[in-house]
């Protein structure tokens, strides 16, 4: 595993390409997360609200039914089983916490899925923070169940118009709050995106996934493929980082949307081009003119046009290899868990099942961990729809 | 003899320091209120006395800009605006007013391109300066030496938040120009000045004496004039854009930026 360099980037990938403005802020935050990351007292307190707010150690499962039908042995990281129900907890407690030790009463966030915005909202109810997070028109209407749950928790949710209205759109929204804000505000960015120190920061707290997965399997079944799907890469990288010096292999599931070849889709990495987005350096889905696509995926969580910086660099390097599923695909796999294992999964976690079942013949008789990164709940009104 | 951009930069900073004033360089969008009728936006803008004009490439995410900039770029790219037609406007805008012209656009458009053949294309089509809303000092070093190469000017920002050891930095690299940022947020029009620019550009003066252009947040005639009294240079950005996207035609939009350059330039004489 690669720590970035001084200039935050992961081989040439990340960096930071934001305005002026926020420049300061990113420097202060580097620092801060520096020295709370070697505090001890830091990580003994997020260590604490991990296990006894958010129930960590998540579970490994052996899938036993699933396993027998495709031929190897499938371990799921239950992340879904993580207070809120998905990995996004991980790193919102850690920033939370940050942004309180930073003396910022007031937190942002964007959301795609909602699983952000609900595990920030939830994080700041906790610690007392004001939250406000970002949500593109068109993801409010397909995840209205954790729309409300922001608003349980006392979050303002407030509706992003511009573009698609999805995920890109929210990211920018937030941005340009902090631009203005950046005094009193954190931005509490949901996956390792942005401008450095995000990418790495992000991925420190998410690196509890691989580091739990390796306690947990380790002399019992060391996994020999581990995969998880990649929207901006947080759970994913969370779970590779424990394993890139290890003689396993690691799959990137990207959103496939419709199918590649319709480029309508969310797979910056496969076919994506290397650019700025979002304050780094990284493969994005462009048009001629270094204008930013919109992407496509049933999964409001991976329907993104860039992708985390430290993915870019192990595409290039081949330590990761990144393939894609589509959005047909990832249905079908999240009915075929429900059925044969009792969990529905969420649609984004979905396609890293609908991975393995789809390359089972080149797993048989293989260890493959995958990581359930969320629980379906939030999709269960949108696959009702489909069944119409 | 080539007359490079970056000469007509430095002059015309001279000038305006010379006649103790500062130089009013309005901002609007190329493509804007069309493509046809873009160019003749500046020449309006340059009848009713501006100094130069800072030309928008649209890009569709722009971190930088509030919602009338913003729309400005997705109508004008909707209307089929591109860098090579926004290189057309710049060499019509440069040829018949005479006057410098500084893009601005965000880093993504200018890399794809290649910052190298950017620059090149650039100073072809007469530009004086480049100006990315999104590149900090760490990572400019490829866009200055492009520009350098090219003969046209650069400018690096520094805003309210900028610290001291950051200002030390981005002077050193030698920008064309220092565009500080005079209020803390994106570009819009506010009611209030912040009173941050005065500050900023004294903390500026003191490091360096490179010319200073203010920006973001300037959109009376009044804030104009204030601004103008500290940096040599002072962009009126939302303002105008939102004249030429409420204007029901061409013609009645030049006329609408025309006048409002106007009373710009009148608050800024008088500010002196």
């Amino acid at each position: 595993m690669t720590n970035p360099d001084e200039k935050g980037r992961f081989g040439e990938y990340g960096g930071r390409y934001a305005p002026e403005t926020l420049m300061p802020a990113l420097e202060e935050l580097e620092e801060a997360f520096t020295v709370a990351w070697n505090d001890r007292d830091f990580r003994s307190e997020l260590a604490e609200l991990l296990s006894t707010y958010v129930g960590r150690p998540t579970p490994v499962f052996h899938a036993r039914r699933l396993s027998q039908s495709l031929g190897f042995d499938l371990w799921l990281k239950r992340e879904d089983l993580a207070h809120t129900g998905a990995h996004k907890i991980n790193n919102t407690m850690g920033q939370a916490l940050l942004a309180k030790r930073m003396g910022k009463p007031r937190v942002i966030a964007e959301t795609g899925a909602g699983q952000h915005g609900v595990a920030t909202a939830t994080a700041c109810a906790l610690l007392g923070l004001d939250c406000v997070v970002y949500m593109g028109e068109k993801d409010i209407e397909r995840q209205a169940l954790n729309v409300y749950r922001m608003h349980l928790l006392g979050a303002e949710v407030i509706p992003v118009s511009s573009g698609a209205g999805t995920l890109k759109d929210a990211v920018s929204e937030a941005m340009r709050d902090w631009v203005g804000s950046v005094g009193d505000t954190h931005y509490i960015i949901g996956s390792v995106v942005g401008p450095h120190p995000f990418p790495w920061m992000v991925r420190e707290f998410q690196r509890v996934i691989g580091d739990e997965m390796h306690h947990q399997l380790h002399g019992r079944a060391e996994p020999d493929v581990v995969v998880a799907c990649v929207g901006g890469g947080s759970n994913s990288i969370g779970a590779f980082a424990t394993y890139l010096d290890d003689d396993v292999e690691l799959v990137g599931v990207e959103a496939g949307g419709y199918g590649l070849a319709t480029g309508k889709h969310g797979a910056s990495l496969i076919e994506g081009t290397p650019g700025v987005i979002h304050g780094s350096f990284t493969y994005l889905l462009q048009d001629d003119e270094g204008q930013v696509l919109e992407a496509h995926s049933i999964s409001a969580g991976l329907d993104y046009p860039g992708v985390g910086p430290e993915h870019a660099a192990y595409r290039d390097s081949g330590a990761v290899r990144y393939d894609s599923v589509t959005d047909d695909e990832a249905v079908e796999a999240l009915h075929l868990l429900s059925r044969t294992e009792g969990i529905i999964p969420a649609l984004e976690s979905a396609h890293a099942i609908a991975w393995v079942v789809r390359e089972a013949p080149s797993l048989i008789g293989k260890n493959v961990a995958v990581v359930l990164s969320g629980r379906g709940d939030k999709d269960v009104m949108q696959i009702a729809a489909l069944d119409d | 003899m080539i007359d490079h951009g970056a000469d007509r930069l430095r002059r015309l900073f001279e000038t305006v320091r010379s006649e103790d004033r500062a130089a009013l360089l309005p901002f609007l969008t190329a493509g804007i209120p069309d493509i046809r009728s873009s160019a003749s936006m500046f020449e309006a803008m340059a009848a009713a006395g501006a100094d130069g004009f800072e030309i928008g490439i649209p890009y569709a995410d722009p971190l930088m800009d509030g919602p009338v900039i913003a729309e400005a770029a997705e109508r004008a790219l909707a209307g089929g605006m591109t860098v090579e037609r926004a290189f057309e406007i710049t060499e019509r805008v440069t040829a018949s007013t005479g006057r410098p012209v500084l893009l601005m656009t965000y880093t993504n458009p200018v890399m794809h391109y290649g910052a190298d053949e950017f620059a090149k294309d650039a100073a072809a089509a007469g530009a004086a300066g480049l100006i990315i809303a999104d590149l900090p000092v760490e990572e400019a070093a490829p866009f200055l030496a492009a520009t350098r190469d090219a003969g046209i000017g650069m400018a690096l920002f520094a805003a309210p938040t900028t610290t001291d050891t950051r200002l030390v930095s981005i002077t050193r690299a030698e920008p064309s120009f220092v565009y500080a940022v005079a209020t803390l947020g994106v570009t819009g029009e506010r009611k209030e000045s912040s009173g941050a620019l005065e500050a900023l550009a004294a903390r500026i003066r003191a490091v360096s004496d490179v010319p200073i252009v203010a920006g973001v947040g300037i959109s009376t005639p009044q804030q104009a004039g204030a601004a103008a009294t500290v940096a040599d240079g002072v962009i009126v950005g939302s303002a105008l854009v939102r004249r030429a996207l409420e204007a029901g035609s061409a013609d009645l939009a030049a006329a609408a930026l025309g006048s409002a350059v106007r009373d710009l330039r009148g608050a800024m004489e008088r500010g002196r």
